[in-house]
């Protein structure tokens, strides 16, 4: 925020000057096109529109007709702008939103075969394998169990990986980080289902398995930390799930890679080993600089990537409010820090309230941007002391071909004419 | 109401209070007969394969009607995943990953097809049908003779070249995680 009185505010201890009235106006000053300036000079209240009465009350609120906003279908690095038959992916418009919850209709989705078009009535979860009990359950079972309800990031693991091997100085924040997003989901604790089946003692592992055509099925590995959060969910930001989410029940899986909360879900089979399934052995694994890839790398890392300004949007010179989200897979994100001199010096940007606990949080810090070419660049760290790797340390520990679990620093380049455009450091 | 019986039923209701879960309200018995018909899992160390078999050369014809339109004619050259070929290619910078460069387990093959292929029509395959294709796309990438077969013994005996090509993650390493302390 622009601080309101006269006196320099030294807010980060290092002598550094933040932003106040005075070095504001003097920053504001002479610098063409700034925003004070052009408002000043745009309306008056008089070519504002007179009040009228409105549109009959609906059953469903829909957008203003003034607000454009849609996720964006997308497949394979590189590969935009295609046939949605052709689309894996559905990016969100992390560009577009505030606050730190997605709405349910622009959560990302990463769909294997299809979206099936499921009828509560009919389906059913199949719970067997190494238990003492195996069990039949509909929705309206799970509905009438003790449910939980709790704000996730769910992440698709080729999130960032536009951005491996070169950077597309055309992509938005869309098209580099928009495969992930944070609801509030509703559910049954994956160990209440544990406790009716009476799970036996060395069947460690869960195959959970989705009910859409290619019957998405991954191995989970059956920790204190997954059996305390897992759970299974039919609630989606107070509604039940949409479609693209998994409808009618799906697994949460608070903190792990996208694909292991199984949508759609209609069966959870325990055993003693994993079952080394087509995605967790030729699909989600990551191969290193030395041709050997890295397999059960299930949790999502800390990351962070500024929203605005970001890739393609234009610039003017003076105030700017930087704002983004951070997120970490380990637990809470406790500090964002941001450079706007290329990584050569960072300060705290401001964490918005409440940041929970493996869910995106959003954060802010105010610029004053002197029209001078720049880059500029977030880092977060988490409340397990990780932080954010810079681009050059990451790919020289993981190489580039790695496809998934890209959590590098995203850099944004500023040019002379204010516009931002993907960079790789 | 008799006082024992108000006390059972006291009794009784206590314990239901107390009692973590109510089992008996929850979802109803899977019988065996319907876990039969959704337990297609296989694991590397064959659990799971049906009875049945397929040979490589029926397996050509089986992929041609219903396989070759996505993964080209051998499996190399379609518009969707490349399944032959990209030996030696996983440590260079264009790395090509197929069954036969980079797929650790030959169980896993039979798996993904019976349940997720052909994609317009998944399970569609029969037993020996899923058996004849994952042995021609095994003789695609040289691990299989042309006059080879499989079923369910055979399957899991297969090496396949990258079997060693997978390092687990530390936190999940499936050898290490739940080693009795």
């Amino acid at each position: 925020m622009i601080t309101q009185d006269d006196d320099v505010v030294d807010r980060d201890g290092a002598g550094k000057r933040r932003l106040s009235r005075r070095n504001f106006i003097a920053a504001s000053t002479g610098l063409a096109g700034s925003l004070v300036a052009g408002r000043a000079a745009a309306d008056s209240l008089a070519d504002v529109p007179p009040r009228e009465v409105g549109a009959d009350l609906s059953g469903r609120s829909e957008r203003s007709q003034y607000v454009k906003i849609s996720r964006i279908p997308e497949a394979t690095p590189g590969k935009r702008n295609i046939d949605p038959s052709d689309a894996i992916n559905s990016k969100t418009p992390l560009d577009k939103l505030f606050g730190s919850i997605t709405p349910s209709d622009l959560h990302y989705e990463r769909s294997h075969s299809g979206v099936p078009d499921l009828d509560p009535a009919k389906h059913r979860l199949l719970v067997h394998g190494m238990v003492k009990k195996p069990l039949v359950f509909n929705v309206e079972d799970l509905k009438a169990m003790p449910s939980i309800s709790r704000t996730v990031f769910i992440e698709c693991t080729g999130n960032g990986w536009e951005n491996w091997k070169k950077a597309d100085p055309d992509l938005t924040v869309q098209n580099t980080h928009g495969l992930v997003s944070t609801n509030e989901w509703t559910g049954v604790p994956l160990k209440f289902i544990v406790d009716l089946i009476g799970k036996e003692r060395d069947s460690n592992w869960m195959l959970a398995e989705g009910g859409d055509a290619a019957g998405v099925a991954r191995s989970i590995p059956l920790t204190d930390e997954i059996l305390n959060e897992a759970f299974i969910a039919y609630g989606q930001n107070g509604e039940p799930l949409r479609p693209a989410h998994g409808f009618p029940m799906r697994l949460v899986m608070p903190g792990f890679e996208g694909n292991l909360n199984i949508k759609w879900l209609r069966r959870l089979k325990f055993g003693d080993r994993p079952w080394m399934t087509r995605w967790e052995t030729a699909r989600y694994t990551q191969l290193q600089a030395d041709g050997k890839a890295e397999q059960f790398q299930l949790r999502m890392d800390t990351n962070s990537v500024i929203t605005s300004p970001s890739g393609t949007m234009v610039i003017k010179p003076g105030y700017q409010r930087i704002t983004g989200l951070a997120w970490s897979g380990h637990g809470k994100i406790t500090r964002v820090e941001i450079s706007t001199d290329g990584a050569k010096t960072w300060q705290d940007a401001q964490l918005n309230s409440p940041a929970l606990p493996k869910a995106q949080s959003r954060f802010q810090m105010d610029w004053v941007w002197d029209g001078k070419p720049t880059k500029i660049v977030s880092r977060s760290t988490d409340d397990k002391g990780n932080l954010q790797p810079d681009r050059k340390s990451f790919i020289a520990v993981t190489g580039s071909n790695a496809l998934f679990h890209y959590n590098a620093q995203q850099t944004w380049s500023i040019d002379e004419t204010g516009r931002v455009r993907n960079v790789l450091d | 109401m008799s006082s024992t019986s108000k006390t059972l039923f006291a009794a009784a209701f206590a314990l239901a209070l107390a009692s973590p879960v109510l089992a008996t309200d929850f979802g109803r018995p899977a019988t065996p007969d319907e876990i039969a018909l959704w337990d297609i899992d296989v694991r590397p160390d064959g659990k799971g394969l049906p009875a049945g078999s397929g040979t490589v050369a029926h397996g050509k014809e089986i992929f041609a009607d219903n396989c070759a339109v996505c993964h080209g004619d051998n499996g190399v050259g379609g518009i969707k995943d490349r399944l032959a070929g990209g030996q030696g290619t996983l440590a260079s910078n264009a790395p090509v990953k197929t069954v036969g460069s980079y797929w650790p387990y030959a169980t896993t093959l039979f798996d993904y097809i019976h349940r997720a292929m052909p994609y317009q029509a998944p399970g569609s395959l029969s037993n020996d049908d899923t058996y004849a294709v994952a042995a021609y796309i095994l003789s695609l990438n040289g691990i299989l003779p042309a006059d080879g077969k499989l079923d369910r013994d055979s399957l899991p005996k297969i090496k396949m070249p990258n079997r060693d090509g997978f390092v687990p993650d530390p936190h999940f390493d499936p050898a290490k995680l739940f080693e009795k302390k």
